[in-house]
């Protein structure tokens, strides 16, 4: 009872050798239940000699034991409960040779409640074969599985019309189904590479041609596999290298994780996450022997930077000329995992890549119908259903958008709940809602053409404070010194935009925030043309000037000019304290304690104790600084971004 | 010789090697080990002293620069090979590894239902579990394979266990796009397989590529070797002239056996390895 009866419960294919090293082609088996997905596989296996001794033999005693005859499908579903049921609870996944080619095949369940593991084992195939019982056609699980395959990024499908014994092989019929499940998957931006008529029970058309098909020309399914197209590497896409830790040994310090796209070589130099702070790449590291200084997409690697910026998990390292998108409000397709309805206003973390944001779902677009694949309105999504929603995000997401097409490894979002547990897939596809907040990094060619030729890069200084506090003097003076020394500096403050731009305005809450949000748009407009913009501007919310910072990104810098109150009444160049102390102007931020000093700003000016022209100094040599051009193509070219987060305290 | 000019465009970037499916197998592992340390705290990993765990613990070291930073765990049956017992002995200190050595109730505490050579491997279950809740690991890394056995071929990279160790085998979480679950109920752990995706072959061509050693009992003599190590009453030899690492690659290519066809416990009952699975064995 020991090796001279090997039964069917161990590895179940020959191994195949690996003529060039090259890495095997995943492909997933899907469709609906019962359509004879993992009797294809079995006879794909039989027949093409990819059996371990007695597996055949271990599956036609398991088959008779259930009284039935040869179960092909006893070959790949090995749990007690798939054979009694007759149904692939789990995915399995079989290497597999085809005349020298390897090939991992991924056996995936076609009932609906086992969906969760049909995409476990679908995601990470390159290919899919698509099973649909020719008699039947399509149903439920055809149209489910044929979206979660657009859904996940696989365009490379081979329909497999099974069962066609039972229609006598007959042309007619076959031709008919065969054009209805191409025009299915047109609405899904897929075209099959091959859709083939075949009997997996009797082997038609799998690694032989069938004599009661003699008018079908195409191809057998080991043809239509053994021409699909080789996985391929992402080393030609922009570096986008997701943060997985930190590691400390003694002295050294090494970032690692694994290059989801591009390429990258020690010596150059990479921004990092949303602050984008700039280091060079010292050296990659590596045990027992250091590894090539270069590296692309699917290495994981170690990384030495010098300057030590601060990195954590989750961070995304890039190169500064090909930075990712960024933008609170998400548009994402999502696919739903949980056993119940996904609801507005529901909180989750998205993961993507190696970061996690925390988000909210603030719309429900379009919901998908699965009887025809049509979009309605919803309010919620159900269970194993597909939709269109927005996802807001506590803070700014880096992303790259979801590409459908494989071409890509960003905007693989996935949901999670509170007890960390995968609830949902969310390729992002996009920022919602236009674009208003989304823009390059920064380095965009014409800002850094720009700053080559001026000799200085365009920023903007968001001057906030109480009224009176010294703002609109303060960036009055800087901008008449910084002009002297033949810098383009202009000042943008509250009084001159509001008698033009922002006339149509008040002072509500809701137009406050527009206010803001004009301001700061058309201070980036001018900052990007090359111009250094000082903003005078109460902008009393932290959450508003997040906003402007949001819409400027690298570009923003903060300045607090910080002053009592009861200094600020002194003062009051307006005489508007006086009139809001004597009744005659209502919600006014100087009185109405309203005001939010910033806990964290680039530089803080105290005009209590700080001369004008000192305060003045002090803010046009820390424009200076952030404004500087970066010295050289390497190091310490990290310009605006980092000189501001140096001055914060 | 000419001389740069400015107009000349930056030397491009040398090509990244081009990955092998070793290669594209070993930094998916890297990663899976990574991403392990990070999530689950307190981690361990399991050396059951044979190949696979070889080549797991090799490639820690690879993540993390030549340091394992966690424990290695060896559940001992008491019943190893006496060559297993000396491996352990040189490579602990060898590579510098914090071994835990966990031991196993006798075969009589064991259920009594499960066919004999069950029983037996059931013991190592009953030890690992007992020292999970010794140490509260959250996650215990393990070295099994999708193609040494049926079931295997259904777990998860990360598969989560309750506080009774079990496998949920009809209610796993799914796992893609590397995003892996990580439930925190109480007691519970999770078992993390950074090497499923390797087939036997690819373990053998790693140790041969990274010169990995291996107890010598995988090497014939007298025309048998050790196709897999289990414990000694339960595991038997297979027909071999391999003697070296490159002999066994060739025997691989060329065997229609399967790997565990030595291991007495998987052929008992069609469902005897499920059985041993779904309460906790590897």
């Amino acid at each position: 009872m020991t090796a001279a009866s090997p039964a069917i419960r161990s590895e179940t294919t020959v191994p195949a050798r690996a003529e060039d090293d090259a890495q095997p082609t995943p492909i997933v088996i899907v469709g609906h239940v019962d359509h004879g997905k993992s009797t294809l596989l079995g006879r794909l296996l039989h027949d093409t000699d990819n059996l371990l001794a007695g597996k055949l033999e271990a599956a036609r005693q398991s088959s008779e034991k259930r009284g039935l005859g040869i179960e092909w499908s006893f070959l790949l579903d090995s749990l007690q409960a798939e054979r009694d049921q007759g149904v692939t609870i789990d995915a399995t996944r079989l290497p597999f040779t085809l005349e020298g080619r390897e090939f991992v095949i991924i056996d995936a369940p076609g009932h609906r409640q086992f969906l969760r593991n049909m995409i476990t084992g679908a995601a990470g195939a390159s290919a899919a074969v698509l099973v649909v019982d020719v008699a039947e056609g399509v149903r439920d699980q055809t149209r489910r599985h044929a979206m979660l395959l657009h859904l996940i990024g696989i365009r490379q499908v081979i329909v497999v019309l099974n069962k066609v014994d039972l229609l006598g092989f007959a042309r007619e019929p076959i031709e008919t189904a065969a054009a209805s499940l191409s025009a299915l998957l047109a609405k899904l931006e897929i075209t099959p590479r091959a859709v083939i008529p075949v009997s997996a029970r009797h082997g038609d058309m799998i690694a032989t041609r069938s004599p009661h098909l003699a008018w079908f020309d195409g191809p057998t399914l080991t043809e239509a596999l053994a021409a699909l197209p080789r996985p391929h590497a992402l080393d030609a896409g922009p570096l986008r290298l997701p943060v997985q830790d930190v590691y400390r040994q003694g002295e050294r310090r090494y970032v690692v994780g694994r290059i989801e796209s591009g390429r990258l070589a020690a010596g150059e130099t990479v921004a990092i996450g949303i602050a984008g702070h700039r280091a060079r790449i010292t050296a990659l590291a590596g045990w027992p022997t250091p590894p090539a200084q270069v590296a692309g997409a699917g290495q994981s690697i170690a990384l030495e930077l010098a300057p030590e910026v601060v990195v954590t998990r989750g961070d995304l390292v890039y190169h500064p000329s090909d930075a990712p998108l960024r933008a609170r409000r998400l548009a994402a397709r999502v696919f739903w995992l949980r056993q119940e309805p996904l609801r507005l206003g529901e909180n989750f973390h998205l993961r993507l890549a190696t970061a996690e944001y925390k988000v909210r779902v603030t719309a429900i677009e379009r919901v998908v119908r699965i009887d025809d694949l049509s979009v309605e309105a919803g309010r919620e999504v159900p269970p194993e259903g597909f939709a269109d929603i927005t996802l807001t995000a506590a803070e700014e997401v880096l992303f790259d958008p979801f590409r459908a097409d494989g071409a890509g490894a960003g905007g693989r979002g996935v949901l999670v709940d509170a007890y960390q547990h995968i609830v949902g897939g969310a390729p992002i596809l996009g920022v919602a809602g236009g674009r208003e907040n989304v823009f390059p990094l920064d380095a965009a060619i014409s800002h850094g053409a720009r700053a080559a030729a001026k000799g200085y890069r365009g920023a903007v200084f968001w001057l906030t404070g109480l009224p009176g506090a010294g703002k609109s003097t303060l960036a009055r003076e800087a901008e008449r010194r910084l002009f002297a020394d033949g810098i383009d500096a202009v000042v943008l403050d509250g009084d001159t935009l509001r008698s033009g731009l922002n006339a149509d305005l008040g002072f509500s809450p809701r137009e406050r925030e527009e206010n803001v949000r004009r301001t700061a748009e058309v201070a980036r407009i001018m900052a990007e043309a090359g111009m250094v913009v000082l903003v005078a501007l109460i902008s009393p919310q932290a959450e508003m000037r997040a906003e402007a910072r949001r819409i400027n990104g690298v570009l923003f810098h903060e300045i607090y000019i910080a002053a009592d109150a009861s200094t600020c009444e002194a003062r009051d160049p307006k005489g508007l304290y006086a009139k809001a102390r004597a009744g005659t102007l209502l919600g006014f931020t100087g009185t109405d304690g309203s005001y939010e000093a910033p806990d964290q700003p680039d530089l803080r000016l105290d005009t209590e104790n700080l001369a004008i022209n000192e305060a003045a100094e002090r803010l046009v040599a820390f424009v200076a600084e952030a404004i500087a051009p970066p010295s050289s193509g390497d190091a310490d070219a990290s310009g605006a971004s980092r000189s501001a987060v140096e001055a914060c305290p | 010789m000419a001389t740069a000019s400015p107009l000349q465009p930056k030397k491009a970037i040398p090509m990244a090697q081009e990955l092998t499916d070793l290669d594209q197998l070993e930094n998916q592992s890297i990663f899976i080990l990574r991403e392990a340390y990070h999530r689950l705290k307190p981690l361990a990993m399991l050396w059951s002293l044979g190949k696979d765990s070889n080549v797991c613990l090799w490639l820690a070291r690879k993540a993390f620069l030549g340091r394992v930073p966690f424990p290695v765990v060896h559940v001992d049956t008491g019943k190893k090979f006496p060559e297993m017992y000396a491996f352990r002995e040189d490579y602990t200190k060898a590579w510098g590894l914090d071994l835990i050595v966990g031991t196993c109730p006798p075969v009589e505490e064991i259920d009594p239902s499960l066919p004999p050579a069950a029983r037996s491997a059931a013991r190592k279950t009953a030890g690992l579990a007992a020292l999970i809740e010794r140490y509260r690991f959250a996650g215990v890394i393990a070295g099994i394979r999708r193609d040494e056995q049926a079931t295997r071929a259904k777990e998860r990279v990360f598969s989560p266990r309750g506080a009774t160790h079990r496998w949920d085998v009809r209610n796993q979480p799914p796992e893609f796009w590397d995003q892996f679950a990580t439930p925190i109920e109480d007691g519970a752990h999770v078992r993390v397989h950074p090497l499923l995706a390797w087939r036997e072959v690819d373990i053998w061509r790693y140790i041969a590529r990274e010169k990995i050693p291996v107890v010598d009992l995988y090497f014939a003599k007298g025309g048998k070797r050790y196709r897999s190590l289990g414990d000694q009453d339960i595991t038997f030899p297979v027909d071999s002239e391999a003697r070296t690492v490159e002999e066994i690659i060739a025997e691989l290519y060329a065997t229609r056996e399967p790997e565990r066809a030595g291991r007495a416990m998987d052929h008992e009952a069609e469902d005897a390895f499920e059985r041993l699975r779904v309460a906790g064995y590897l």
